[in-house]
């Protein structure tokens, strides 16, 4: 009988490893409500003061700001540790309505953020803490002489832009509405760094992206301003969110954002003050 | 091959009685059964359960669906094509010669399968894009550039789907008996008319199988794509990319784009494994 004892077992074994992973993909969703508070002291979201880690659901192009103001958030308060999940806003503001956990939303353009808001996933009003112009980049040292919008129009030459769906899209599309112009790109890219990798490997000639992007790219692109770009400044805005898993921790990062230390980051990335 | 043929006659016969008598299946293995086929089959469901039904109409009678879907199904058998003419060859290189660094080179065949699609992408940016380790010759000599074309939907899409075709015909050529081959070469056929005459007939099954799997997998393609060949309604958007750009602002659209991709999937490999896998079998 030992060949059934056994088999009972093995069942058992089976049926609890079953139970284990249906808990595991239950609990996935709020997975991060487990590590915000795993901090030394876990007294979370009641005290004043920040610990464990907050997350923060930030658009692409603030990428390499939110990075260093993430490890100064981290140097200011001991035993916290800041999360970040950079992606297009609008896929962002999806993944926030459909409840991901998360602290902080900082998106890319007021209307990314009224996804959220509308869905009334945000606490409090989101505070403006950066505006962003475009730009466009095109290869190193500028060889199709390209020096206003409407040279992109120029037949034979590989443009990309950001989709409609995403902010630099829209955007663009709104200076290129303002004056007068029609481009046909190659691609409509999924997110700005996708338009602005085209260009650092050299697949398209140019791509309107933002000033930010051209900036962080170095030398691999050149930037070329034009002025109707002033007509489609993106309104980049942060707030706290309603199911926040780690709520004080994330004030403190919103107040870091907007704090003259803050600011003087995002200046110096190419951000235009709000 | 007609063992193997009667083989598999009776897998299905034996796999029929066993349904018969569903209470001798031992529980270990009819419970985590169970719970994999609700895993697979519960998000197609909320699909269907969350479909805007009373929009549909309107969303699918949109010109910019049929443009994606036309692209989709267009690409996705021109991948296969490729796969086929270029991934059987291969297979048989694999399967029936001997040659140094063989399993290197099938490690090689099969790195598509693990890479992310999107690195896929980038490294095929790398070797055939505008300014790439061989497209620049391309552009230089030919005036070829793949990305942003639908030449480069083909190319990304053949990329990640051909490793299934290589794979599966691999393995049935493995399975099929070379003495039949043999046995033509001696008797005075050479290697090639082998291969045409001999060998092609009886891994015919293989090979659709092989070549549905690439279509399935090539016509799902997503990463690659949009990262090598770029996102141009009715140039290069295809149905994936526009349920994920879809998605960005609309999800009701993106389920409806979803759900065409679905019928036209499910109708096409029930429709294949009719004519093909049932012949076959």
């Amino acid at each position: 009988m030992t060949r059934s004892a056994r088999r009972t077992r093995t069942l058992r074994t089976a049926a609890a490893g079953a139970v284990a992973l249906l808990a595991l993909g239950a609990c996935s969703s709020s997975s991060s409500d487990g590590s915000s508070s795993s901090g030394p002291d876990s007294s979370a979201s009641s005290s004043p003061r920040p610990s464990g880690t907050v997350t923060v659901f930030a658009a692409a192009s603030l990428k390499e700001s939110f990075t260093t103001l993430g490890k100064e958030f981290e140097r200011q308060h001991p035993g916290t540790e800041v999360a970040f999940n950079f992606g297009g806003s609008d896929t962002l503001a999806a993944s926030i309505t459909a409840g991901a956990p998360a602290d902080v939303f900082a998106a890319a353009s007021a209307r990314t953020m009224a996804t959220v808001t509308d869905g009334k996933d945000a606490a409090g009003t989101p505070v403006a803490f950066a505006r962003n112009q475009l730009e466009i980049a095109t290869l190193p040292g500028n060889p199709d002489r390209i020096s206003s919008l409407k040279d992109l129009t120029k037949p034979g030459l590989k443009v990309v832009l950001c989709d409609k769906a995403v902010p630099c899209g829209a955007a663009a599309q709104k200076a290129l509405g303002a004056s007068h112009l029609e481009l046909t790109p190659v691609s409509y890219e999924q997110d700005v760094r996708s338009a602005l990798t085209k260009v650092e490997l050299k697949e398209a000639d140019a791509a309107v992206v933002y000033k930010t992007d051209v900036k962080a790219a170095g030398g691999r692109v050149q930037g070329v301003e034009f002025p109707e770009s002033a007509e489609a400044l993106n309104d980049y805005s942060i707030t706290l969110l309603k199911n926040a898993p780690n709520a004080a921790a994330a004030k403190a990062f919103v107040e870091l954002v907007t704090s003259a230390e803050g600011q003087q980051v995002l200046t110096r990335a190419g951000f235009l003050k709000p | 091959m007609t063992e193997v043929d009667r083989a598999r006659t009776v897998v299905p016969e034996s796999g029929a009685r066993r349904a018969r008598a569903l209470g001798g299946v031992p529980l270990p293995l009819l419970l985590p059964a169970l719970v994999g086929l609700a895993f697979l089959l519960l998000p197609l469901l909320a699909l269907l359960i969350r479909a805007p039904w009373r929009s549909l109409p309107q969303q699918l009678t949109s010109a910019e669906v049929w443009q994606a879907l036309q692209l989709s199904l267009v690409s996705a058998t021109a991948a296969t094509a490729v796969s086929l003419v270029l991934g059987v060859p291969l297979a048989w290189l694999l399967a029936r010669t001997d040659f140094p660094g063989r399993g290197l080179v099938r490690a090689l065949v099969t790195l598509p399968l693990v890479l992310p699609p999107v690195v896929g992408g980038v490294a095929l940016l790398l070797a055939l894009g505008r300014g790439g380790v061989v497209g620049q010759w391309l552009d230089a000599w030919f005036g070829i550039t793949l990305p942003f074309t639908t030449a480069g939907v083909v190319v990304a899409e053949a990329f990640v789907a051909m490793p299934f075709l290589v794979i599966s015909v691999e393995g049935t050529l493995r399975a099929a008996d070379p003495r039949y081959e043999e046995a033509a070469t001696t008797l005075g056929a050479s290697r090639f008319t082998a291969f045409r005459r001999v060998t092609l007939p009886l891994i015919a099954p293989g090979i659709a199988a092989g070549a549905v799997l690439a279509w399935a997998r090539a016509l799902g393609e997503f990463g690659a794509t949009i990262t090598f060949a770029g996102n141009f309604p009715g140039r290069t958007q295809t149905m994936p990319l526009a349920v994920y750009l879809a998605l960005q602002n609309d999800p009701a659209a993106a389920i409806a784009l979803s759900l065409v991709l679905l019928t036209v999937s499910i109708a096409v490999l029930a429709g294949l494994r009719d004519r093909w896998m049932t012949a076959s079998t």
